[in-house]
């Protein structure tokens, strides 16, 4: 593998890019000494589209002139050189465009990606899932994020995660998006506007507190869950960004105390939300009825366009969180891809040994369940690992919904803690398992990165990571509930909820199928 | 005239309209519905959850008939609608004590 592109990891304060090797360099000085400018632009030219040439390490060319080559090329005139250099520099500039041009495509189009995910990928596979009174209610509560989410993060959300460079939450010195333009910031993505960077990171933010609403389906007000989703934005998620992802970070894996390996956010958001999810589903109680009598979901063709929805959109969160169009993005596609492929067959074959039948349910729960699993990990681990991965958290999760939640009896309604909670605390635990240096050597060249390289350490650091996303998690959502509780209210009476929420929350119906 | 209410397995459903648009029947009121008789319910499982669906889908029609022709559709449907398994369904049959078209207020046997 030698001279091949080393990738730097993911939000680290290097930029994502190929490294030119030392050799390659100097083949490029001794070539303009040797060679009249024409020549050497030819060459340039013949350069300029290939992907792999990145004009941030192509040092200007008295920078990179070695003694050795200057004594072969005795005949090159001053004014000749000047040319040269300043056409170099021009090239430079242009390739630099051209990368970020490549970059900026990709990572506008995954911040899209990303927001299909939520709208409507998870309002259609929610809504699917509750009872036909409930249709619009738990849809409205995925949009409503889309909208409070989005403003909070233009006052302060994208500041407090990441801004500054605290240990533990951001500052806010992008408040109002103060200083976020069209320049990169080579913190977190050196090839892409920072306004890029910041909305890509914004649908992630819009996303992970719509999952928890998959717990509180069919019963909490919709006052009470605007309120509290907004606390828990700034209480739970931004903190624990910016300790995963923020530069000097807790849990960051470059620079931080307990390095821990989070690449498109398995701790941040779906252990996050799962386990606030589950914290929710205790404090709010079961719904009424529950379980006696049947609530079965009342459209799964909803259901199953937003899965594979979800499945699409995935792309843009895992492939997007290389944060450029770049090899590691490939890597983090095809990962993604396979784990959720294996982990739909393994839920399938689970539910075809245990109920005799395979469910669609049963297979889009297990497309999600694999792809929350590979979040952490996608960037970090290849195709046969992410296989393993997928394999694994399909039956796992299978296990969590339907065996572990009937057992203890919370009523997680649509399984935001079966799927995510366990899907994500499983996944990041066998990132550490399974991340090589290979694909991506995130501790730096030749360091071992997971179990895989003989890392066993790395086992121990996720462990932590996530134990700290519970912790938060856990008590967080405990006090906001209380809070909430006191100012609007979580639940809805019981006439408003055997009425239905779409009628009592929204004052309106869904299917009005006879007008 | 005679009130006809048939329920019946919706498989069945396509042959018996045929059968009786055929032999002279001009109207019916169809239905889809719910319900059981002797017949067992089946189960589903959502995510590992059980649930016993006990009212199935059937098909009911009801139509009002002159006299002559009740029992012809009577025997009509028991030959197309019988698939001999439970859950065939059933017919019933009540006295009608006037009809009226509503368009032009005929009355009796002539309105149906």
């Amino acid at each position: 593998m030698e001279g091949a592109p080393v990738y730097s990891r993911r939000r680290s304060g290097e930029r994502c890019v190929p490294k030119i090797s030392v050799a390659e360099r100097r083949n490029m000085a001794s070539a303009v000494r040797k060679c009249s400018w024409l020549l050497v632009l030819a060459l340039c030219a013949a350069l300029f589209p290939a992907s792999s040439l990145r004009a941030q390490q192509a040092a200007p060319l008295t920078g990179a002139t070695s003694p050795s080559s200057n004594a072969a090329t005795p005949e090159v005139r001053p004014e000749t050189q000047k040319a040269v250099n300043e056409k170099l520099a021009q090239l430079d500039q242009r390739v630099t465009a051209a990368q970020s041009a490549g970059d900026n495509a990709w990572m506008l189009v995954s911040a899209a990606l990303v927001l299909m995910m939520t709208g409507p990928g998870l309002a259609l596979f929610y809504g699917g899932l509750v009872r036909q009174k409930n249709t619009l209610a738990i849809m409205m509560q995925s949009f409503a994020m889309m909208g409070l989410i989005t403003v909070l993060w233009a006052l302060v959300g994208y500041s407090l995660a990441f801004g500054g460079s605290g240990p533990v939450i951001g500052d806010f010195s992008h408040a109002f998006l103060r200083g976020v333009g069209v320049d990169p910031n080579p913190d977190y993505a050196g090839t892409i506007p920072q306004l890029t960077f910041m909305v890509y990171q914004l649908m992630f933010a819009v996303i992970t507190p719509a999952l928890i609403t998959g717990a509180t389906a069919e019963r909490m007000k919709f006052s009470g869950t605007c309120l509290f989703l907004t606390l828990w934005f700034l209480v739970v998620y931004a903190p624990l960004a910016h300790m995963v992802w923020g530069k000097g970070g807790l849990l960051n894996s470059s620079g931080g105390r307990f390095p821990c390996l989070d690449f498109a956010g398995g701790t941040v958001v779906h252990v996050s939300s799962g386990v606030s999810a589950l914290v929710c589903a205790l404090y709010l109680g079961k719904r009424s009825g529950y379980p006696k009598q049947p609530m079965p979901p009342h459209s799964l063709v909803l259901s199953f366009i937003g899965a594979c929805l979800l499945w699409v959109g995935w792309f843009g969160f895992n492939a997007g969180s290389a944060l450029a169009a770049s090899g590691l993005a490939a890597s983090a596609f095809v990962a993604t891809h396979f784990a959720a492929a294996a982990a739909a067959l393994s839920w399938s074959l689970v539910e075809r040994i245990k109920n005799g039948r395979a469910s669609a349910l049963g297979a889009i729960s297990g497309a999600v369940a694999g792809l929350v699993a590979i979040t952490p990990a996608a960037g970090f681990v290849g195709p046969m690992p992410a296989l393993a991965i997928g394999f694994m958290a399909g039956a796992f999760c299978y296990w969590m919904v339907a065996k572990v939640k009937q057992i203890f009896g919370y009523d997680d309604a649509l399984d935001a803690f079966g799927v995510h909670g366990a899907g994500g605390t499983i996944g990041a635990l066998l990132t550490g398992v399974f991340a090589q240096a290979v694909i991506n050597p995130v501790f730096g060249a030749g360091k071992p990165v997971g179990w895989l390289d003989r890392n066993w350490g790395q086992v121990g650091n996720q462990l932590i990571g996530v134990l700290i996303a519970w912790g938060l998690a856990l008590v967080g959502t405990f006090v906001l509930l209380k809070v909430v509780d006191l100012i609007t209210g979580v639940r809805v009476s019981e006439e408003e909820e055997i009425e239905g929420l779409d009628i009592s929350q929204h004052g309106e119906e869904a299917y009005n199928l006879e007008n | 005239m005679m009130k006809l209410e048939a329920i019946i397995q919706p498989s069945r459903f396509e042959s018996v309209k045929d059968a009786l648009r055929e032999m002279g029947i001009e109207g019916m009121t169809v239905t889809e519905v719910r319900g059981h008789g002797r017949q067992k319910g089946h189960t589903e499982v959502y995510r590992g959850r059980e649930y016993t669906v006990d009212l199935l889908p059937k098909i009911k029609l009801e139509m009002v008939l002159p006299d002559a022709l009740v029992e012809k559709a009577v025997d009509t449907i028991l030959k197309t609608a019988k698939t001999g398994k439970i859950g065939d369904g059933k017919i019933f049959l009540s006295r009608v004590e006037e009809a009226i078209r509503i368009r032009n207020e005929e009355r009796g046997e002539k309105a149906l």
